[in-house]
């Protein structure tokens, strides 16, 4: 690599924000999706892995926020304008829900994946981030990085390899 | 939040629930296979979803991975995970086929129905020992399999648990093959994932307050 800065990490149902020359990255996406919100200027990113579509499906006391996509997103936008970063500017790359298995069973938890696509665009849609690019649906496991540097969300599967969108 | 229910002698009695499954699901392995399988004192953890991916060896490590539900009395989720490598091994002594290999692109249909069919006898074994042992009726669905990142296949089993908390029990049992170089051996894991509803049952059904 070119860049002397870290990776910073996400968990699952976790999320953080780099600055370049610093990259963020989330591994073994399956179901859930990651979303970057970034701004070209500011060289500045956020990722959010996000495991459940709506955070009304959540029976817990207190919610970790970026567990969901109806309140994931929403805090990221707060903590990147904590950074200064006007929200009118930012673009989103979405990566992941992914269908691991194929089952004859309908469920509708069968079809996590895409619903939490599905949710993660409507949200997005809401707070008037336009969607630059996308990888998602299929039935692999993606590891994602984000270089706020060149914009560039760098996707690795086991079985299709390594490309940048 | 179910978590703060369980006390050490809880975790003690899903331990023994570990050690009858997965010994009776390591002897129809060690039969399939004509090799010794030795298996693992039974880990019960209640961990985060992230240190859940670490038991499994990494997020981003490939395995071959098993899925199933479990529906009746207890429901919940069930994986029996392999490194890719173990599982090309095991499917070759199967099929009696030494080329076969899960990391080439396309599997071959009679390599994967084989991984099928090995989830479905060890699920199989490890459950029905479950079921004789608490008197609970438990019943698998048809098993999923999926090679890819253990993250990727886990992570799954984990959305319905993500509904109530952000912490899995885990009942983590690993087997080992004998008489193979350390490097080599077995590190097959059994994940029994309970939904939270589902201990009471489990505890009730064995007089555990």
């Amino acid at each position: 690599m070119i860049g002397q800065g870290q990776v910073v990490k996400v968990g699952i149902a976790d999320m953080n924000i780099a600055k370049a020359p610093d990259t963020i990255r989330t591994s073994g996406l399956g179901s859930c999706v990651g979303v970057v919100l970034f701004d070209e200027r500011s060289q500045i990113a956020g990722l959010i892995h996000v495991m459940l579509p709506d955070s009304s499906l959540g029976r817990t006391e207190t919610i970790n926020s970026a567990k969901f996509a109806d309140t994931g997103i929403p805090a990221m936008i707060e903590q990147l304008k904590l950074e200064g970063v006007q929200p009118f500017k930012l673009r989103a790359k979405i990566a992941g829900g992914a269908q691991m298995f194929q089952f004859s069973s309908s469920r509708d938890t069968m079809r996590i994946g895409p619903r939490n696509v599905e949710a993660v665009k409507e949200y997005l849609k809401k707070y008037s981030i336009p969607i630059v690019s996308e990888d998602t649906g299929g039935n692999s496991g993606r590891t994602i990085e984000f270089n706020p540097a060149t914009n560039l969300l760098n996707i690795r599967t086991v079985n299709q390899g390594v490309r940048d969108i | 939040m179910y978590e703060k229910n369980i006390t050490s002698m809880h975790l003690d009695v899903l331990k023994e629930i570990g050690n009858i499954g997965a010994a009776h699901a390591a002897t129809a392995l060690s039969t399939l296979l004509n090799k010794k399988i030795d298996m693992k004192v039974p880990k019960v953890e209640m961990v985060s979803f992230d240190e859940m991916m670490d038991l499994a060896g990494g997020p981003e490590s490939v395995v071959a991975g098993i899925y199933l539900r479990i529906e009746g009395d207890v429901t919940g989720s069930m994986f029996f995970v392999l490194p890719v490598e173990q599982a090309n091994r095991f499917i070759q002594r199967l099929i009696h086929d030494e080329s076969f290999d899960f990391q080439v692109g396309e599997v071959s249909e009679i390599g994967a129905s084989a991984m099928q069919e090995l989830g479905n006898i060890l699920s199989g074994s490890y459950l029905s020992a479950l079921s004789d042992f608490t008197g609970l009726k438990i019943y698998p669905t048809v098993p999923a399999l999926s090679v890819d990142m253990v993250g990727a296949i886990i992570s799954f089993g984990l959305v319905e648990v993500s509904h109530v908390s952000d912490y899995v029990i885990v009942i983590d049992t690993a087997l080992n093959e004998e008489d193979v170089p350390n490097v080599e051996s077995v590190k097959g894991h059994f994940f029994l994932l309970p939904n939270p509803e589902s201990f009471q049952a489990i505890f009730n059904a064995l007089g555990v307050q």
